[in-house]
């Protein structure tokens, strides 16, 4: 692993990495040059999907499977949406592609676009990312300058016009149809599927929305090819034929009671405690960790007996995970209150519930009133049980809500308490020794983490 | 075929029946809960009350695979081979889920709320939810926000469903409403300064499947329960709207719309909703009265002997006009024709007036409010053709009145607004006997020698015929008050027929008298027939 040389991450820290200039100096642009002279748009689809490039979003879909699903000999347009509503907590991966590196995405993005024949891409930007705004605007006006975008691309006939569209700060609008509402000036309210974004999107056209760190993967596949990519990461299951397997460099992100925060790149498939004490320098303060969010609070967590658990698409689903998510790595210390944790995750949740389907909407809020009644000394075994119940039936996966957000809020709460049960108990026992016992409905407490 | 299988059982579809899961286990007789979904509006499938499992039948091997989770029926296209599965634990849970969710912040407070008995909160809270709240205990909060001049919203009664935000954006155009926070904090309102005013803003009450919306004009005036509904016409405009008016004692308390695929769907608009009022007006008139002396004075006749007088006054005043109100229904302007000819044998029949204002109004979701505020013109002008040979309207008798033409005029109205002025009305002085037959008092009634009292829409019985030539038949929904004789019941009477007055009786005959209107001959469905189609041509 210590050989392993950063290729996203490569211009981090390089003095005006941002700049047209450093990009061209790094061979940057001319692996789309060749592509436009010498691909078929068609060319690019197969390229990234021998690949294996998997969407780095968050659901971790086939990124070339996603693109074959757009209609064939649409008279268009066909739209490219960029999702850089970065909003799962402990994840940045994006904001350091975006503000030390932005050509290298938007590299990535004229490929794509030239891959879908999208002819308008708009970048959804989280509201949060001012100097990303600034540094993107910039390298947008140089990639204009330059002919790089616009009409009639280097001469080749395609043309790509790059818009940014900066969000309102809502969680859900990092959902791709909740993107897509927004983009279009409405509320983001997730929208149903079927249709599916590829047959209509945005504005009713066939859409494909990807990531900014996935644009930067096409680059650079575009650059380096499929075997260096194929070369890096975690080969398919041979005992499982679904499981497209987790190719090439991943950017995690590293944060908590850890020595050394931050985005490192790594191959995929990396354990949690290769992570957290290698690129890490360890827990801090020379403490134990209690527990890992494997990709984003909405992944649930991991135990310490479980951090050897290898941090590809397929790994943390072994281990009752939901999955590997943005792979925003955050590590609970051995002195957090696992109480406390799920409070803030159902305080969240409940904040950014787009509060469209009813289980979501009731179920979020339900379970952060009774994490707050806990908190206060008035918990009972009972709740436990509820939550365990909110946990297991809301959701995408269940069936029950529209989008992802739920399954999201759901897997905190399950495995929290599957995984940490006994502390919940001794807290509930300790805190209330006279109504941990009670079953009967006890009166509510005003709410006053909320919002 | 197209065969789904709901719960065991095959039904049959239409080849090119677009139909989703609710609506194919309608028709197999087993209701698939639910309150986002409506058939006049966009899916969202958010309530997920209509979660079901679903699974499909190979044609082949008649092998059934069902898919792993539940998905709503609203949004799950019926196709040939889908199971449709609503019965098992799964779903059951589900649902229970759903209503104690939908409880969770409820203020309950059924005791007073206008939608007791008729909400489908409650109604599927008894069916499939569950007896014990294991949610905290919240203490009382309701709170009341006006959202425009005719509906309230109560905000805590709420259960998000937005069918009447999609309302407000599909059919009405209007958009006033919308949905404010987000999660659980989630509120409808409108924009300050932007109130709920279109003239299809009640139609949202209808819509909301809970008491969060209420219509102010019916609010704390009557439990549903104590109800009665009736099947009716609107008769507001030539639009002919099916509605059901709701009634207790012979008071009318609210009007709603009645499905209609070909009329009205399944709206109305507020004109039509709130234009029951003058129904119970004071200030109708109650009895049959006679001029006995010049200034205006009128005795009380029974109308044993208004039957006898009227005819005997009639056949001895001369030439004879009547103008047949577009107010009456089919069967009564026939007998009116009838009546009038069996006095006079030259009598002149005319369409009596015919009330415009404004223009047609339509909205985007293809409901149209019609300038002609009167529910049976092409039903009054087809039967006048019966008799006559020249079609005349309501201008051509003033004229005709002006110049002397006639001795004698009945003019019927029953207009539920002012209709005529003391210049137009004028002419109608000279006449040696005038009589008239409206709602209210009016420059024409202070001239008549008879004043007979008109029924009001709910109190007829009989056909109207819309603008587009759809005939509607319904029943009086109410009695007419104490002193009136719907036009019916006396024109029956003063043709000497027996018994009470049988609108079925009298369409038969018109039917059998005309091919135009021979349609009405049969039976009628309850959502009318298209009198343009000719019922007897082989299909």
């Amino acid at each position: 692993m210590t050989t392993f040389q950063p290729v996203l991450l490569e211009a981090v820290g390089v003095a005006g990495s941002h700049t047209l200039a450093s990009y061209r100096s790094r061979g940057g642009y001319a692996p789309l040059e060749r592509m436009l002279k010498e691909k078929q748009p068609t060319d690019v689809i197969e390229l990234v999907k021998a690949s294996g490039l998997r969407g780095r979003g968050g659901a971790g879909f086939p990124t070339g499977l996603k693109w074959t699903f757009l209609p064939k000999d649409h008279p268009g347009p066909i739209y490219l949406c960029i999702n850089a509503d970065e909003s799962e907590p402990g994840t940045f991966n994006n904001r350091i592609l975006m503000e030390d590196d932005p050509h290298q995405v938007i590299e990535g993005i004229i490929l794509s676009a030239y891959a879908t024949r999208a002819t308008t891409a708009y970048l959804y930007l989280r509201y949060e990312y001012p100097q990303s705004w600034d540094r993107l605007q910039g390298a947008i006006d140089e990639a204009y300058a330059a002919g790089l975008l616009g009409k009639n691309i280097q001469g080749s006939g395609f043309s790509l016009d790059l818009y940014l569209h900066r969000g309102a700060a809502a969680y859900i609008c990092g959902e791709e149809t909740g993107l897509i509402e927004s983009l279009e000036g409405k509320r983001a309210w997730p929208r149903i599927k079927p249709p599916f974004p590829a047959i209509e999107g945005l504005f009713r056209k066939p859409t494909v929305v990807n990531n900014i760190e996935t644009m930067a993967c096409v680059a650079q596949i575009a650059r380096r090819g499929v075997d260096w990519f194929r070369s890096i990461g975690v080969p398919s299951d041979p005992n499982n034929p679904r499981d497209p397997g987790s190719y090439g460099p991943k950017l995690y992100c590293l944060s908590g009671h850890v020595e050394r925060p931050g985005c490192y790149e790594a191959p995929l498939g990396i354990t949690a405690r290769q992570l957290i004490d290698g690129q890490g320098g360890g827990v801090w303060k020379g403490r134990k960790a209690k527990a890992v969010i494997p990709g984003g609070i909405s992944m649930g967590l991991l135990t310490e007996a479980e951090l050897d658990t290898p941090l590809d698409f397929a790994g943390p689903g072994k281990v009752g995970c939901l999955g590997l998510g943005t792979a925003a790595v955050v590590v609970i210390d051995e002195t957090v209150s696992i109480v406390d944790f799920l409070h803030n995750s159902c305080r969240f949740f409940a904040h950014e519930s787009c509060g469209q389907c009813t289980p979501c909407r009731e179920g979020t809020a339900w379970s952060l009133r009774m994490l707050e009644r806990i908190r206060a000394g008035k918990g009972r075994l009972k709740d436990l049980e509820l939550l365990a119940e909110i946990g297991n039936t809301m959701g995408m996966m269940p069936g029950s809500t529209i989008c992802g957000l739920a399954d999201g809020a759901a897997w905190p709460i399950k495995n929290a308490i599957k995984k940490f049960r006994g502390e919940f108990e001794d807290y509930i026992k300790r805190t209330n020794p006279s109504g941990w016992m009670v079953t009967d409905p006890v009166p509510a407490l005003p709410i006053v983490a909320a919002h | 075929m197209p065969t789904v299988i709901v719960d065991g059982k095959d039904i049959e579809i239409g080849a090119h029946e677009r139909l989703n899961c609710i609506e194919v286990a309608r028709r197999a007789g087993v209701e698939i809960p639910h309150y986002c979904w409506h058939p006049g509006l966009s899916v969202v499938a958010s309530c997920r009350m209509c979660l079901i499992e679903t699974g499909t039948r190979d044609a082949a091997t008649g092998k059934i695979t069902m898919m792993p989770k539940l998905v709503p029926g609203c949004q799950t296209p019926a196709k040939d081979g889908t199971v449709i599965v609503t019965n098992t634990a799964l779903v059951k849970d589900s649902r229970a889920r759903v209503e104690e969710a939908l409880l969770i912040d409820h203020p309950i407070d059924c005791s007073i709320c206008d939608k007791a008995g008729e909400c489908l909160l409650q109604d599927y809270h008894f069916e499939h939810g569950q007896a014990e709240r294991r949610t905290d205990l919240h203490p009382f909060h309701s709170r009341r926000r006006d959202v425009g001049p005719t509906v309230t919203l109560f905000v805590d009664r709420c259960i998000m469903c937005t069918r009447c935000v999609r309302f407000t954006r599909e059919v009405s155009g209007t958009s006033e409403l919308m949905v404010i926070n987000r999660g659980s904090k989630e509120e409808i309102s409108v924009f300050p300064g932007f109130p709920l005013d279109n003239k299809l803003s009640g139609n949202v009450v209808d819509l909301c499947p809970v008491g969060a919306l209420g219509d102010k004009d019916f609010l704390y005036q009557q439990r549903v329960w104590f109800l009665k509904r009736e099947s009716n016409v609107c008769g507001g405009c030539s639009a002919g709207c099916s509605i059901v008016t709701e009634h207790n004692q012979d008071t009318v308390y609210r009007l709603k719309p009645r499905e209609n695929p070909h009329v009205n769907k399944w709206w109305m608009c507020d004109d039509g909703r709130y234009g029951w009022h003058h129904l119970h007006d004071p200030a109708r008139l109650l009895s049959a009265g006679r001029l006995v002396s010049s200034n205006d004075d009128r005795e009380t006749v029974e109308w044993s002997d208004v039957t006898t007088r009227l005819r005997q006054e009639l056949s001895g005043a001369g030439r004879l006009a009547v103008a047949v109100s577009p107010m009456l229904t089919l069967e009564e302007a026939w007998m009116l024709c009838a009546t009038a000819r069996s006095i006079d044998q030259q009598a002149a029949l005319f369409v009596g007036h015919v009330p415009v204002s404004g223009s047609d109004e339509s909205f985007p979701g293809g409901f149209t409010i019609r300038a002609e505020k009167c529910p049976n013109r092409r039903g009054v002008e087809a039967v006048v053709a019966l008799f006559e040979s020249e079609e005349r309207g309501w201008s051509d008798l003033v004229a005709a009145v002006s110049a002397g033409e006639f001795d004698a005029a009945w003019i019927t109205a029953g207009y539920p607004h002012a209709w005529i002025d003391d210049t137009t009305a004028a002419p109608f002085g000279q006449l040696r006997c005038l009589v008239v037959q409206d709602l209210f008092d009016s420059p024409l009634a202070k001239l008549a020698t008879w004043r007979l009292p008109a029924a009001g829409f709910a109190e007829r019985a009989g056909t109207w015929v819309n603008a587009a030539h759809r005939a509607q038949v319904f029943a009086a929904a109410v009695r007419a008050p104490a002193g009136v004789w719907p036009e019916g019941r006396l024109y029956w009477n003063m043709l000497g027929r027996r018994g009470l007055y049988d609108p079925a009786a009298v369409r038969r005959q018109i039917a059998e008298s005309s091919a135009a209107l021979a349609a009405l001959g049969g039976e009628i469905p309850a959502v009318g027939v298209d009198l343009r189609i000719d019922q007897l041509a082989s299909s």
